[in-house]
């Protein structure tokens, strides 16, 4: 996928060894479709500015808010301020304010109002002569997906985008945000929506998860080491366990939240895509097409249990009850306000997976996502085989001698690994110690925000860091056998207490197989 | 906090971090390299605060030779500062006289970090073969600063000179921003169409000679100086177009602005870097920068640094 410089032969000035030049986006401009959803405010805009603060952005950037509030384009800009410096990661500089505030442009009305698409591509074209932005667009969906048909199509009517892009002609990209869909079906659905106007390598689908330092390390430590390598195999791993905890409730995502759960929520998709990196082959190079071979792989060899006993043999699942949680009272999940009392949505889930490949043939694979948990923590635990106990004596519930490298995802973002150490003394005991590794020591105080770098490859045209449809759907394969096999037993997920580590059938469901959670 | 050794050596330096990581869990574990800074005793404090600061992004041992009179009573004094009072690293700062007023390697070696890299920086006035001092030869990477010198272009050339891989200097590193932003534009423009450039700068500054000889270097077309007024470093870039000329140019404010044939103007934020951000960016990569090489050794001398008389613009 080439950027704007299709047509313009090789820069004399862009070097491979000049590492000092960074590349920034070619001119372009954005439009922000939900510019007052919470992630707009919160994430989006934020990290607009601080991409041009950094000066990233190129100086034709323009970002044009489409929504239904009554706004101009100063209100707008007095939005798009407010949420800068409240959420902002850099400093707040007037000059640059004024640089970034100059391409504000805001295009009231529906999602579904002709009108105000036919103002959209008067706005983009009077960007293009007073911006320069030369027709470049990007198109950021941060609405539910249920308007990506209306949005999409009357992008369509209106000449906005177009499935066939000439190559000399200005690019016209598409971002749009998890579900993708709520089953395999749904999935397919969604994207052929999108994919009717857009094509498939001008579609950027936001992981956002994939845009944080600590999951692209995940690469450096396994590719980038000689000692890890080596051991990263059925023959010295015993199993794998990928968390990703919460310690709030659903709160203001009731309405979204029932019906989907913690496996359609999170691990259809974070938590696949950790596993995936964790498991997958080494890429031969950086490319997108590499990279994501390597994943599709890697996903592709998963393997679910296909018969209900399996299945219900392979997952936990659970919802958080009323209680009390770090000194505070928390409203349990079936009694949060506005809520469907009888719902049977997952607040946790727990699955066991494998992956049939020679590198991890027999290494389950133990994935949990869940609500009120005893802290926020999202990690990857690699847990090796225990060592042969001919040296030193093992005494009965030691658990010392597993080593295990944890890959902190956040907060906290590092490195730990767990090794047997002699206790000090005449005896020979043995102790595990800790050997920590923390982001934040050794490198940079502010690493870019994940949405920074994401949004910097959409407008760059850079699509490695995005997953494909084929990992959409690959992960809904993944998934669906569970969600199917919970939905025909037609019970209520197990009750776990606010602040604890999830339901009883989660720690059964590793006590089968001799294992237990690790407390992250 | 501030430690305080009167007439010590670097054996006794040494032990003390020992003893305060043990005591009070000042830990320089996580550490990713050993920045030594040789200046004189007026130039440790804004060297420090500039290191403290680029610590932030590269957590660092910080080790600060004063060299005082080699005539004076051989004598080592050292400071350490940990906590709150050297940011992300740990400083060491060591004040030498008599004897101990040439650096040499026995000086720092017991404090060096561990594995790590050395870095080496002379704020002021660097010596002429930075490579082959004490210093230099035990430092992967040496970084002088011609900007401090009274004349840039004799400057230039000594650094030409006595340049060896792995030397750097911050009147390259300067320039990067305008780099990146003259590079963005031949992004979209046809380089076929590019007949000459002017470089308009003060001629106080290297960056200008510097710029001018990247750019005489890689785009092999005439390259013209234009001097204007001392003291405000790069003015402007004019590229000379057969379809008309493009220009890039900052006064006095940290914006540039972009002047395209046929294009609205464009800002940019092109803010004067400080010297915390020039030495951020020399310690993100510590392998030689070979294009800053290929600048001094092949652009310089093929640069036509005469200057003219600067347009009006």
């Amino acid at each position: 996928m080439a950027g704007e410089s299709r047509t313009v032969p090789r820069n004399p000035l862009r070097d491979p060894r000049d590492r000092r030049l960074t590349r920034i986006a070619g001119p372009s401009a954005l439009v922000l479709f939900g510019v007052t959803g919470d992630l707009a405010k919160k994430k989006l805009l934020p990290a607009m500015y601080d991409l041009a603060q950094r000066g990233l952005l190129p100086p034709a950037f323009s970002l044009v808010g489409f929504g239904r509030r009554d706004w101009s384009d100063e209100e707008f800009a007095d939005y798009v301020r407010a949420a800068v410096e409240a959420s902002s990661r850099t400093t707040f500089d007037e000059t640059v304010w004024d640089q970034f505030r100059g391409g504000l442009r805001f295009v009231s009305g529906a999602f579904d109002d002709e009108a105000a698409y036919v103002r959209l591509d008067e706005v983009l074209a009077e960007l293009e002569t007073s911006r320069g932005t030369r027709g470049n667009t990007a198109f950021y969906l941060s609405i539910p997906p249920d308007w990506f048909e209306a949005v999409s199509h009357h992008l369509a009517d209106q000449g906005l985008a177009d499935r066939s892009q000439p190559a000399d002609g200005p690019w016209r990209r598409v971002v749009i945000e998890k579900p993708f869909g709520h089953d395999l079906a749904s999935a397919q659905e969604l994207n052929a929506v999108i994919e009717r106007v857009f094509p498939s390598d001008a579609v950027f689908r936001i992981d956002h998860y994939l845009g944080k330092e600590t999951v692209q390390n995940i690469l450096a430590f396994r590719f980038a080491n000689r000692m890890f390598e080596p051991l990263w195999n059925a023959e010295h791993v015993d199993h794998v366990q990928i968390t990703m905890a919460e310690d709030i409730g659903i709160g203001g995502r009731a309405s979204y939240y029932d019906g989907v759960g913690a496996a359609r929520d999170v691990i259809q998709n974070h938590l696949l895509q950790l596993l995936a990196f964790t498991a997958m082959e080494e890429p031969i190079s950086f490319d997108a097409d590499h990279l994501r071979a390597e994943k599709e792989k890697v996903l592709e060899a998963v393997t679910v249990p296909d018969t209900p006993e399996g299945l219900a043999g392979a997952s936990a699942r659970g919802q958080y009850t009323s209680g009390w949680q770090g000194g505070e009272q928390v409203t349990g999940f079936l009694d949060e306000e506005g809520f469907n009392p009888a719902s049977v949505t997952e607040t946790y889930a727990a699955l066991k997976v494998g992956i049939r490949t020679r590198r991890w043939q027999g290494v389950p694979f133990y994935l949990r996502a869940g609500k009120r948990l005893g802290r926020r923590v999202t990690e990857i635990a690699v847990v090796f085989k225990k060592p042969p106990h001919l040296l030193f004596p093992v005494h009965d519930g030691d658990e010392f001698g597993q080593n295990v490298i944890v890959i902190r995802v956040q907060p906290d973002e590092g490195v730990t690994i767990r090794f047997a150490s002699k206790v000090p003394g005449t005896q020979t005991e043995i102790r595990d110690v800790t050997m920590d590794f923390g982001y934040g020591h050794a490198f940079t105080e502010d690493s870019p925000e994940a949405y920074e770098r994401l949004i910097l490859d959409v407008l760059l045209g850079e699509p490695p860091l995005f997953p494909r449809q084929a990992e959409v759907e690959l992960s809904w394969r993944i998934v669906d056998p569970f969600e199917e096999h919970w939905a025909s037993l037609g019970t209520q997920p197990e009750p776990y207490a606010p602040g604890t580590w999830g339901p009883p059938s989660a720690d059964a469901l590793m006590a089968r197989d001799g294992r237990s959670w690790r407390r992250p | 906090m501030k430690i305080r050794m009167q007439d010590t050596t670097t054996s006794q330096v040494a032990k003390r971090i020992t003893q305060l990581r043990e005591k009070s869990g000042v830990v320089t574990l996580g550490r990713v390299l050993t920045l030594v800074i040789s200046t004189d005793d007026a130039g440790i404090e804004s060297a420090v605060q500039a290191a403290n600061a680029a610590s932030l992004e590269h957590p660092c041992r910080i080790i600060v030779l004063a060299l005082g009179d080699p005539a004076a009573p051989t004598r080592l004094d050292a400071e350490i500062r940990v906590g709150g009072d050297a940011g992300a690293s740990d400083v060491v700062v060591l004040w030498c006289a008599g004897e101990n007023a040439h650096a040499d390697e026995s000086l720092v070696s017991g404090l060096l970090l561990p594995d790590a890299p050395i870095v080496a920086w002379w704020p002021g006035v660097p010596p002429e073969v930075p490579s082959a001092t004490a210093l230099g030869r035990l430092a992967h990477r040496r970084i002088t600063d011609t900007a401090s010198a009274s004349a840039a272009e004799p400057a230039l050339w000594a650094l030409r000179a006595g340049h060896h891989e792995g030397d750097t200097d911050l009147a390259w590193t300067r320039l990067t921003l305008w780099r990146i932003q003259v590079a963005g534009i031949f992004d979209t423009l046809d380089v076929a169409t590019l007949r000459s450039v002017t470089v308009d700068g003060a001629p106080d500054s290297p960056s200008t000679m510097l710029l001018a000889a990247w750019l005489t270097l890689t785009l092999k077309v005439p390259v013209t100086i234009a001097h204007s007024k001392v003291g405000h470093g790069i003015r402007a870039v004019r590229l000379r177009c057969t379809d008309g000329d493009v220009v890039l140019s900052r006064s006095q404010s940290q914006v540039a602005r972009l002047y395209q044939q046929g294009r609205p103007v464009q800002r940019i934020s092109l803010p004067r870097r400080t010297i915390q951000d020039c030495l951020a960016e020399e310690l993100r990569r510590l392998d030689p920068d070979e294009v800053f090489g290929a600048v001094l050794h092949q652009g310089l001398p093929r640069t036509d640094l005469s200057p003219v008389q600067a347009s009006e613009r």
